[in-house]
């Protein structure tokens, strides 16, 4: 009895979030259309109840519960703690741009935290099943909100595109893991380890099983040769869901990595550095050079993620500390950075139109200097310039890699990271030095403008002093993996 | 309070023309440009009386880091806030607060479009350029060298000519490119001592092939910014399409930002790399100061060719840095402040013509003296200082190279004296097609001569030019502690013992 009270404080923000995505998921069925807000305020608050659950009962220690299925560490906590942040500014900049196109649901809010109750069991699922399962139950539920606009023909298509690769990209991963549960006989991630340190597994299997494990991540993470969901998704989706897909998950992708391979597989190192390597590589050339041809906003951003994740790849092929730690510094820079990206583009979009184009940010600065401003520093930020959040990122990572010894591939970086950083300018470009086509006044909420400000100047401010964050990533990686 | 304030000097001279844009930009209001423009002034005035101190406060015996300050930064990577200036840092930021004051009255009448965010641009980049100069810790450094990319990059590309994007776009990534390849062996250094401090760096034993590798990612970003030949191209684009405050600090300041570096990074933290290359350095600053010069020659645009003048210039810079003697370090450093200020005036003078008639091509204009006779007097003024008339500091410091290249062989000054020659041949020939002669047209006859603000403009250049033509000794006395220092430095081998 004492035990399943402490299984169930363990897991308490979970309970919480997937409390209250049934408690909307029956509310919406009562509430008329006015009183809709009133799932909103619900969803916020759910949020804030399990970040407050999750510092209370944070320890620095590691901490197992479901017979040792679940695990609560510092890393999980304080990436849980980023995942309430970015759902919290989702639901803030989406609110007006779903108002306005009819999907103001109680839907979306429930789909949402189904998908971050997948996310956050991805965070702390120590076992090959919980993981698994928390990654379905994400999934699922972002095939269900990219399809949310059911008359979008658009946006069904980009929904059955990801959801049949997706399935795909899933089964893949249960056939490896399958093969390391044949292996090592048994689905938890510290067992697993034991026994492949006891060396009686058969190297060639655990290699067959290890390949498919990583192209079902890849593909999740969004990672070269497994991208080509991502850019197709990306401009289909409604962009509130783009907004979604493209930041939070990557930071439950990051924990199911290190949970699977680095605490799970770490005998297996040198094996999947090498694929991870490989994706890095291709990652960031597809990314940075295919990302200069669109004229697409979203889809620019969509090849601008891959190249991110190739970076989030590099930090992690290191194999280090330091280099698990640059990684996680990087995806979490990456999620703030992105959320405001996307935030902007829904500022954009009114009734009736889509700010999809590249041209539609231009002259912003003659609309609106404060906008252009906000806009600017994330381009800036994206492409790693400094001041910003963004150059950090990228300067963590690149000396984890080279202090793992791949001096001419952080030279290579550093070339894609010029030509990237082309495309970033053009946006400027338009924003600044062209002329507006469109006069139209920007309308926004006053919460949104004050969120979507705090949230760019915050890749400035943290810019200038990014000692809290990256102390907060090496806290939680150090005390998490030892 | 002083006391507070002579401890935190180089902070304040950094931060308070950052903190003077960000006021500018809040109180912007299109309608009340006047506003904008009084207080861009005061805060470029100020700006420059912060650094006055770094003159009277310098204590000219000493050679090494002077006015230190710092705290850590961030920990994680061991990265310091720390601030310090020599005597080669000092005469750069007093040349960058000093200009920038010049850039903002240029700017008076002349633009009219967002006036509050041209301003801002200009005093944000003046603290970061300080910030370049004096930082000692490398990550500092980098932040301060990228960060400033940004208000230039804007700049280029909001208020510039017709090409301007193309110009804007080609200065940064061409710049990028260089400083990202720095930031790696920045990143190297780091594993290999476990600081940024460049102090550090500079004690830290490396084999040659490592010393070359560092030598060369450091020549990739401080090449770049000079302009080095051949990697020169993107200068000719940016200043043309440049308005006239942009080329100024672009040639009286960013490219001094690569030649201080060389003797901040690569040269000190690679000596023996330095010393190895060197024959190769010297042969791309040759190449520069001749083959530039004739280029310059041909140019039909005024701006291009100043802006090749000046690659031709700072080619002298290079050269004196890499003959390794006393009268070529101090030569360079002479010659890069008196170009910044010469150069200042070019762009300046061309502005000066460009407002009135919309045009840069020589050939709009001819018998400009019968017009304008009080701007065409300073104008050949400026060409004669330009192609290195005795009295005028454009002569000083060309001199002193040419004298310490003759101590290092015949032939490098040999080759270095042309540009006596092809300086005059180009900067004089421009000044007869474009000054002397009939009144060419329409526009050329309706030309108005200089408002008062020019002419103070002018004025004080001209002051300065024929100050440090004729007395360069504070000066020359200001770097020459730190130019020995750095010598000794250079002459001893950091190879580790034994190879």
């Amino acid at each position: 009895m004492e035990n399943i009270r402490y299984d169930l404080i363990t897991a308490l923000p979970e309970i919480i979030i997937l409390s209250m995505a049934m408690i909307v998921l029956i509310a919406d069925l009562f509430l008329t259309k006015c009183s809709r807000i009133a799932i909103y305020g619900l969803s916020q608050f759910a949020l804030l109840a399990a970040a407050y659950v999750t510092v209370t009962t944070h320890t620095t220690s590691v901490t197992y519960a479901f017979t040792g299925n679940f695990v609560d560490d510092p890393m999980a906590d304080v990436l849980k703690l980023m995942m309430f942040l970015g759902t919290s500014l989702i639901f803030v900049y989406s609110r007006q741009y779903l108002q306005l196109r009819n999907m103001f649901r109680g839907e979306f809010y429930s789909l949402v935290l189904f998908a971050l109750v997948g996310m956050m069991i991805m965070v702390s699922g120590q076992s090959m099943l919980t993981l698994y399962v928390g990654l379905e139950l994400l999934s699922l539920s972002l095939y269900a909100l990219v399809a949310l606009d059911r008359d979008n023909a658009r946006a069904t298509e980009a929904a059955m595109k990801y959801f049949v690769l997706g399935a795909l990209a899933s089964g893949m991963l249960l056939y490896g893991m399958s093969m390391v549960y044949g292996m090592t006989g048994s689905l938890n991630i510290s067992d697993i380890h034991a026994a492949l340190m006891s060396g009686a597994a058969i190297h060639s299997v655990l290699i067959l099983g290890l390949v498919f494990i990583v192209a079902g991540l890849a593909f999740k993470l969004g990672a070269v040769p497994f991208q080509m969901w991502v850019p197709d998704v990306y401009e289909g989706s409604p962009t509130a869901m783009t907004m979604l897909i493209s930041s939070v998950p990557k930071l439950a992708a990051f924990a199911f990595i290190i949970r699977m391979l680095v605490q799970g597989l770490q005998t297996l190192v040198v094996d999947w550095q090498q694929m991870l390597m490989i994706m890095a590589v291709l990652s960031i050339i597809l990314g940075n050079i295919t990302a200069i041809a669109q004229t697409n906003l979203k889809r620019m951003l969509a090849y601008s993620t891959i190249s991110h994740v190739g970076f989030v790849l590099y930090g992690l092929m290191s194999a280090s500390m330091n280099g698990f730690i640059s990684a996680m510094f990087y995806v979490v820079s990456y999620v703030i950075m992105t959320l405001a990206g996307f935030g902007m583009i829904l500022l954009l979009s009114r009734k009736g139109f889509e700010a999809e184009s590249l041209n539609d940010l231009k002259g912003l600065n003659q609309r609106s200097p404060w906008h252009a401003f906000l806009m600017l520093i994330v381009m800036f930020s994206m492409a790693g310039v400094p001041p910003t959040l963004g150059f950090y990122a990228k300067f963590t990572v690149l000396q984890a890699a080279l202090q793992a010894g791949y001096l001419w591939l952080v030279v290579f970086a550093v070339l894609m990271a010029v030509i990237g950083a082309f495309y970033y300018l053009r946006v400027i470009k338009l924003m600044y030095f062209d002329e507006p086509i469109d006069h139209s006044p920007i309308e926004a909420p006053v919460d949104m403008r004050i969120a979507l400000g705090v949230n760019a100047l915050a890749l400035l401010v943290i810019g200038l002093m990014p000692e809290g964050l990256m102390e907060l990533c090496a806290y939680a990686i150090s005390k998490s993996l030892s | 309070m002083v006391e507070y304030f002579t401890q935190h000097i180089l902070s304040f001279s950094i931060w308070i023309p950052v903190l003077a844009g960000v006021i500018v930009l809040l109180t912007a209001n299109d309608n009340k440009p006047c506003t904008t423009r009084w207080l861009a002034l005061a805060g470029s005035i100020v700006s420059f009386l912060v650094t006055v101190p770094l003159y009277t406060h310098f204590n000219f015996a000493d050679g090494g880091f002077q006015f230190q300050e710092g705290f850590r930064w961030i920990a994680s990577f061991n990265i310091n806030y720390h601030l310090g200036a020599d005597g080669i840092a000092v005469p750069l930021i007093l040349l960058t607060s000093f200009t920038t004051v010049i850039v903002v009255i240029a700017a008076w009448e002349v633009i009219e479009k967002r006036v509050a965010q041209y301003m801002a641009c200009f005093l944000i980049m003046s603290g970061l350029m300080i910030g370049v100069f004096s930082a000692l810790d490398a990550i500092l450094y980098y932040v301060f060298w990228e960060a400033m990319l940004i208000p230039m990059f804007l700049v280029i590309g909001i208020w510039g000519g017709p090409n301007r994007v193309y110009a804007t776009v080609k200065f940064f990534l061409y710049t990028l490119l260089g400083s990202l390849l720095m930031l790696v062996a920045f990143i190297f250094l780091f594993h290999s001592t476990g600081s940024f401090e460049i102090i550090d760096y500079y004690n830290l034993p490396m084999p040659l092939n490592v010393q070359v590798l560092i030598f060369l990612a450091f020549f990739a970003a401080f090449a770049v910014k000079i302009p080095m030949w051949p990697v020169h191209t993107w200068l000719p684009d940016a200043h043309v399409e440049a308005p006239t405050g942009g080329s100024v600090v672009l040639a009286a300041i960013a490219l001094k930002l690569g030649g201080y570096s060389f003797l901040r990074f690569a040269m000190p933290i690679a000596p023996d790399a330095a010393h190895y290359l060197s024959g190769y350095m010297i042969a791309l600053s040759l190449i520069a100061i001749v083959y530039i010069a004739l280029v310059a020659l041909v140019q039909k645009d005024m701006k291009k060719l100043i802006a090749y003048s000046s690659i031709s210039h700072m080619g002298f810079v290079t050269l004196g840095f890499f003959l390794f003697n006393n009268l070529g370090l101090d030569g360079a450093i002479v010659q890069m402040v008196s170009h910044g200020f010469i150069s200042a005036a070019m762009f300046l003078a061309v502005g000066v013509l460009y407002d009135r008639v919309h045009s840069r091509q020589i050939e709009s204009y001819g018998g400009v003296a019968n017009t304008m006779p009080t701007f065409a007097a300073f104008a050949v003024f400026f060409a004669m200082a330009n192609s290195g008339l005795p009295g005028t500091s454009g002569f000083v410091g060309e001199f002193m190279v040419i004298l310490g290249a003759i101590q290092a062989n015949f032939w490098y000054a040999f080759l270095a004296s042309f540009t006596l020659i092809f300086g005059a041949a180009y900067t004089l020939w421009m000044v007869k097609r474009v000054f002397y002669g009939e009144v060419a047209n329409e526009h050329v006859a309706a030309l108005k001569d200089l408002s008062k603000r020019e002419f103070l403009i002018m004025a004080i250049l001209a002051t300065l030019v024929l100050a440090l033509g004729i007395y360069p000794q504070p000066l020359t006395d200001m770097t020459n502690a730190t130019v020995t220092q750095l010598l000794t430095h250079l002459a001893q081998s950091k190879l580790p013992a034994g190879l």
